[in-house]
């Protein structure tokens, strides 16, 4: 009897483990299907199409297992590939140097405007993306004022353009970009302990000694985020190139958009964003291991 | 980087230092020597002004008015890193990215310095960790963190340290051994040590000379014994441990001991150790200064009578009474459990007394109890 009531009570016991131990699952559900549906099952296709061949009838292929794609796609797109990745760096490079100064004069010298700063930085985010870049188009065009002042001013002569160059296509990617580099610096350098200054220039630091040898070590955290976020979308980003660019500035996602939608080579795209994914990943893990951001954070 | 001012030292001399935030008024006017090799504590409560006034002597703040001289350099308006000055901070702010052994050293690559690596080992070796070297601050307790600002000071010889509640962040038992480790090696490098703390008894401990601060002025200056056994004003006497102030009028200033009346009874007041400024006094008497004895025992010197114990409590190595007097007023009363006797009880009547030279005397006009609120022990 009083072993029976004893079996019952671990069983019921067990039931309630188990349903315990199952609710992590049930929570995790929602993320784990949306991962599945947009992240696993495209990839998958991804992968799938991009070793097909031509089918019966132009948009239709069938799996060949042809690998080949790969050194197709790499061999007639070199060169944008190689002029995604050098733009990507020269966007990132000029957003650091511009979002440095500006996120150090935020975090330690606005005082009561910092909200106010803040908002500006984050407002181009109000309009979208696409007009953004259109209006780039009308400021660096003939009729703006950048390229009338730069002619009055001899530095560019009359037959010069700023539209169409790959300075156009470089300086859209910087300023569509710059508040992801401006943010994360921003919120780095706003966490640095004012006195970790006070103490370097307490030990014969001067301003821009402190700055070399704590304020910027300290903010490598903010540095490393913010120039992947800047560096990745910059890298597959074709509206830039699109808009503010000439046929001799096309990057690798003009070539995937037209192979996608233009001329309807759907293995030659999925290479194409295949090789893009893992030449990223490769130079981010490279980069990141370097950066030792692991130590900082 | 080092130069003329770098190299100054003696005595460190405030000239009339007044830091004014807006209308609020952090440091009055204070006039401070603070001798070469001293180990000088700035007391007082939190807001009193102490941690500006070294502040301003890191060069981390800019005085209103007045100056700072180090020996006979004036470094009121140099730059911080021009200052042969060095800070213990208040949580340590040791550089997270750096290792122990790159903190300690950041002073020293700064200037120059040759012999890094030697200068480092010594000064790990004087707070016992140089095993530590290649870890990070995060890899350290709180005590460790605390040696290693110590060090990271130190290791420049700078003609003056400055602590800013150094040992704030410690646990007791911590605190007590840093205090004693901290006044040692005072005495082993010989730097001039200026300590800012809210802690009396860390402040007694360590220190030569204490300047007991209030409200952006010095109350009173000098040597712990002498702070404690002679305060000149209420907010000293209730600051540093605790007093028992009676109000009181001398009747009779005549002679080496004035004669004061408290509420009828006639009390010795030696005239070195009186303050007031008229005949209106607040009389002074520390809690274990009085004996306490059943009443009608025959007792000797300042005598007070017609007392009942309204509270007793035994604390171990002595037993703390409340005394209600006569004229309503409460008196502590510290007794050392020391001759065998039973404690009295609450309730009980009591005659107490205590010798006639350790009576003092401060200025009737002031607030009896000023101070009493500040002091960290009746927190």
């Amino acid at each position: 009897m009083s072993t029976a009531l004893l079996h019952t009570g671990t069983h019921e016991k067990k039931t309630v483990l188990s349903k315990k131990k199952l609710l992590p699952y049930w929570l995790l559900a929602p993320g784990i299907i949306w991962l599945v549906i947009f992240f696993l099952v495209p990839i998958y296709q991804l992968i799938s199409t991009s070793t097909q061949t031509q089918g019966y009838g132009i948009g239709t292929y069938v799996q060949t297992y042809r690998f080949a794609n790969f050194i197709d796609a790499i061999t007639s797109s070199k060169a944008q590939l190689i002029r995604s990745f050098e733009y990507a760096f020269l966007a990132t490079l000029f957003a650091l140097i511009i979002s440095y100064p500006l996120a150090y004069a935020v975090a330690f010298k606005s005082g009561r405007w910092k909200n106010t700063l803040l908002v500006l930085i984050v407002a181009p985010f109000f309009c979208s993306f696409l007009l953004r870049t259109v209006a780039w188009e009308q400021i660096l065009g003939e009729q703006g004022l950048v390229i009338k002042v730069l002619r009055f001013a001899h530095i560019l002569g009359a037959q010069d353009h700023l539209t169409a160059t790959p300075f156009a296509v470089v300086a859209g990617l910087t300023y569509n970009f710059l508040p992801f580099m401006t943010l994360p610096l921003y919120a780095s350098l706003e966490r640095i302990d004012i006195r970790m200054m006070e103490a370097s220039g307490d030990l014969y630091a001067n301003a821009l000694t402190t700055f070399r040898k704590v304020t910027v070590p300290l903010s490598m955290p903010g540095v490393v985020a913010g120039t992947l976020l800047t560096f990745i979308p910059a890298a597959g980003d074709y509206i830039n190139a699109e808009l503010l660019g000439n046929p001799g500035t096309k990057m690798i996602g003009n070539v995937i958009e037209a192979r996608y939608l233009e001329i309807v080579d759907y293995p030659g795209a999925a290479a194409l964003s295949l090789i893009l994914m893992v030449t990223i990943l490769v130079l981010v893990m490279a980069y990141v291991k370097r950066a030792g951001t692991e130590e900082l954070v | 980087m080092v130069d003329a001012s770098t190299s100054a030292h003696g005595d460190l001399t405030l000239k009339n230092l007044t830091k004014r935030f807006g209308d609020f008024v952090a440091v009055d006017d204070l006039d401070l020597v603070i001798p070469e090799g001293s180990f000088f504590a700035l007391l007082g409560p939190s807001g009193c002004g102490k941690t500006t006034t070294l502040r301003m002597v890191a060069g981390l703040e800019e005085p209103s008015s007045g100056s700072i001289f180090l020996g006979n350099t004036d470094i009121t308006y140099e730059k911080p890193y021009k200052r042969p000055v060095n800070t213990v901070f208040q949580n340590y702010a040791l550089f997270p990215h750096l290792t122990i052994y790159e903190n300690v050293a950041f002073g020293l690559r700064r200037r120059g310095v040759k012999d890094v690596d030697a200068q480092v080992q010594k000064a790990l070796e004087l707070v016992e960790l140089t095993h530590l070297a290649s870890r990070k601050p995060n890899q350290l307790s709180g005590g460790q963190q605390q040696r290693i600002a110590l060090a990271r000071a130190i290791v420049n010889r700078p003609a003056l340290l400055l602590l800013d509640e150094p040992l704030g962040a410690l646990d007791l038992k911590l605190r007590r051994a840093m205090q004693i480790e901290l006044k040692w090696i005072q005495t082993e490098v010989g730097i001039t040590f200026v300590h800012v703390t809210h802690d009396q008894e860390e402040a007694m401990t360590m220190a030569d000379t204490i300047a007991v601060m209030n409200e952006g002025k010095i109350e009173q200056m000098g040597s712990p014994a002498d702070l404690y056994d002679n305060p000149r004003t209420s907010f000293v006497a209730n600051f540093l441990g605790q007093s028992n102030l009676i109000k009181g009028s001398i009747v009779d200033a005549s002679g080496d001991n004035k004669v004061v009346d408290i509420f009828g009874t006639k009390i010795a007041l030696p005239a070195a150790r009186n303050h007031a400024h008229d005949s209106s006094v607040l009389l002074g008497i520390r809690p274990e200064k009085i004996r306490i004895q059943p009443a009608g025992t025959s007792m000797s010197g300042n005598i007070l009578i017609g007392g009942v114990i309204s509270d007793a409590s035994y604390i171990g190595v002595s037993t703390q009474y409340q005394v209600e007097m006569p004229w309503g007023q409460e008196l502590m009363v510290f007794e050392q459990n020391d001759d065998g006797t039973p404690p009295l009880a609450k309730g009980d009547a009591v005659t107490i007394s205590w010798e006639p030279i350790f009576t003092f005397g401060l200025a009737g006009d002031q607030d009896a109890n000023a101070g009493s609120e500040a002091n960290p022990d009746s927190e």
